[in-house]
């Protein structure tokens, strides 16, 4: 058995893990609210922009469709966004986000490649020796729109080259506190006339059904919508991302302190067992040798 | 009979209310929009936009974006829109320097970077330009100088 000496260090450095961990849990929590909140503020554009998109898709006389809203028939080579975290200490969060794009992606039937988003993801593809074309990591804790940008304009621009000829996104969407899911969505070609479920529908009708008068060309608008609709669903997936984050982390966090306090609760019953056992032992030996003393006194 | 002017950028909702008229920083020019326009979908400019409603008048500095008017609804998605109102002097002062160092220290490598800063000078320029000519509340633009 341990000596009592050791058992007092072990249960004093459990109890800092324990009080630390429980920080980390009040700061994630935190985080969390944050998160959610950036992910609100992102809704008013997306549905704006969304709306517009519908209808200049769906002008009257549109004889060619832009490049970006073409499904190529001949799908060569596909590019997938994959969103974990920079840092572990989160549960499963990271390896659950690359299980699930490794299910979907390992069979695909085109050559993959991969940009990834947050440290872990790149470390565990690369691993992997999968085809990461670029990573971004190391982003601010609160990512502004400005952060992200790049990481939707390098998918446009892969696109638009014919370097891939479809463009995916796979993140983490914050549910609940307790549950977050992995999901996979297609970023290009986009689909403007899928009845998809995140398409708010165009319930407001305008009284003039009339066409738009274009400045400048209506390409043109395009070419300035679509990409940043682009960059935009990157960013929000990015911050529904980070949300699903801190939340894994702050669950993994109050478990860890769940068993630390565990822990102590038995450390600190082997230990007082131990210091009885001393005592008892201590007592046995005085009684002993009070008992040799006074025999021999006695023989006297 | 007022229209709707709504101005959203990537991460927040920025202004929303019904207005009298509404001037924009159109690429081919401001152009001045009034209840019961043409439908239009125009590529905006860096400049302000300028919402009015009665004898109020709000600014707000725009960093291009696209607008889509209808008769009733003006829709701006900026990217990067701020009422003049609120606009952090100290910061944009700063970040005209940041962008302007950089500019001195060299050519930038690569194209990209270089765009990059040159947008930030002139989001910083469009932004301080902005608050001197357009900011009512003039005592908290002189108090802010007479910080700095």
């Amino acid at each position: 058995m341990a000596s009592a000496r050791d058992m007092r260090l072990r249960i004093r450095s459990v109890k800092n893990i324990s009080q630390v961990t429980r920080a980390l849990e009040a700061v994630s929590a935190s985080k969390v609210r944050k998160a959610i909140k950036a992910v609100m503020g992102t809704r008013p554009y997306a549905t704006k922009a969304w709306q517009v998109l519908i209808h200049v898709a769906g002008q009257p006389g549109r004889t060619s469709l832009h490049p970006l809203l073409t499904e190529r028939a001949d799908v060569k080579n596909a590019l997938v966004v994959v969103v974990s975290g920079d840092r572990g200490l989160a549960g499963a969060y990271n390896t659950n986000i690359i299980r699930f794009t490794l299910q979907q992606f390992d069979d695909y039937k085109v050559p993959v490649r991969y940009i990834t988003v947050g440290r872990k993801g790149r470390d565990l593809l690369m691993r992997r020796r999968k085809d990461v074309i670029a990573e971004f990591s190391g982003l601010p804790a609160a990512p502004s729109f400005m952060d992200v940008s790049a990481i939707g304009r390098m998918a446009v621009d892969e696109f638009l080259q014919g370097k891939v000829d479809e463009v995916y996104l796979v993140y983490t969407d914050f549910v609940t506190m307790a549950t977050q899911k992995p999901v996979m969505k297609k970023l290009l070609p986009l689909e403007v006339d899928s009845g998809e479920e995140r398409v708010v529908t165009f319930a407001h009708k305008h009284k003039t059904p009339a066409a738009y008068i274009y400045e400048p060309a209506e390409d043109e608008i395009l070419d300035e919508i679509i990409p940043r609709f682009t960059a935009l669903q990157v960013y929000q997936a990015v911050l529904e991302s980070l949300a699903s984050e801190h939340a894994a982390r702050m669950v993994a966090m109050r478990n860890a302190t769940d068993n630390a306090i565990e822990l102590v609760a038995a450390l600190q019953l082997a230990y007082n067992k131990v210091r009885q056992q001393t005592i008892t032992n201590d007592i046995l030996d005085i009684a002993g040798g009070a008992e040799a003393l006074a025999q021999s006194q006695g023989q006297k | 009979m007022p229209i709707r002017c709504e101005i959203v950028s990537q991460d927040r909702e920025v202004f929303s209310g019904d207005v009298d008229i509404v001037v924009l920083p159109g690429v081919a020019g401001e152009m001045g929009i009034l209840p019961n326009h043409a439908p239009l979908l125009t590529t905006l400019n860096f400049g302000v936009i300028k919402v009015r409603r009665g004898e109020d008048e709000e600014i707000f500095t725009v960093a291009g974006g696209v607008a889509e008017v209808q008769p009733d609804v003006i829709t701006i998605l900026a990217d990067a829109a701020e009422n003049v109102e609120d606009i952090d002097l100290a910061r944009a002062e700063a970040a005209r320097q940041r962008a302007e160092e950089m500019l001195e220290e060299g050519p930038p490598p690569d194209m990209d970077r270089y765009l990059a800063i040159e947008a930030a000078l002139r989001r910083s320029n469009l932004r301080l330009g902005a608050v001197r000519r357009y900011r009512k509340d003039k005592k908290r633009l002189s108090h802010r100088e007479a910080e700095e």
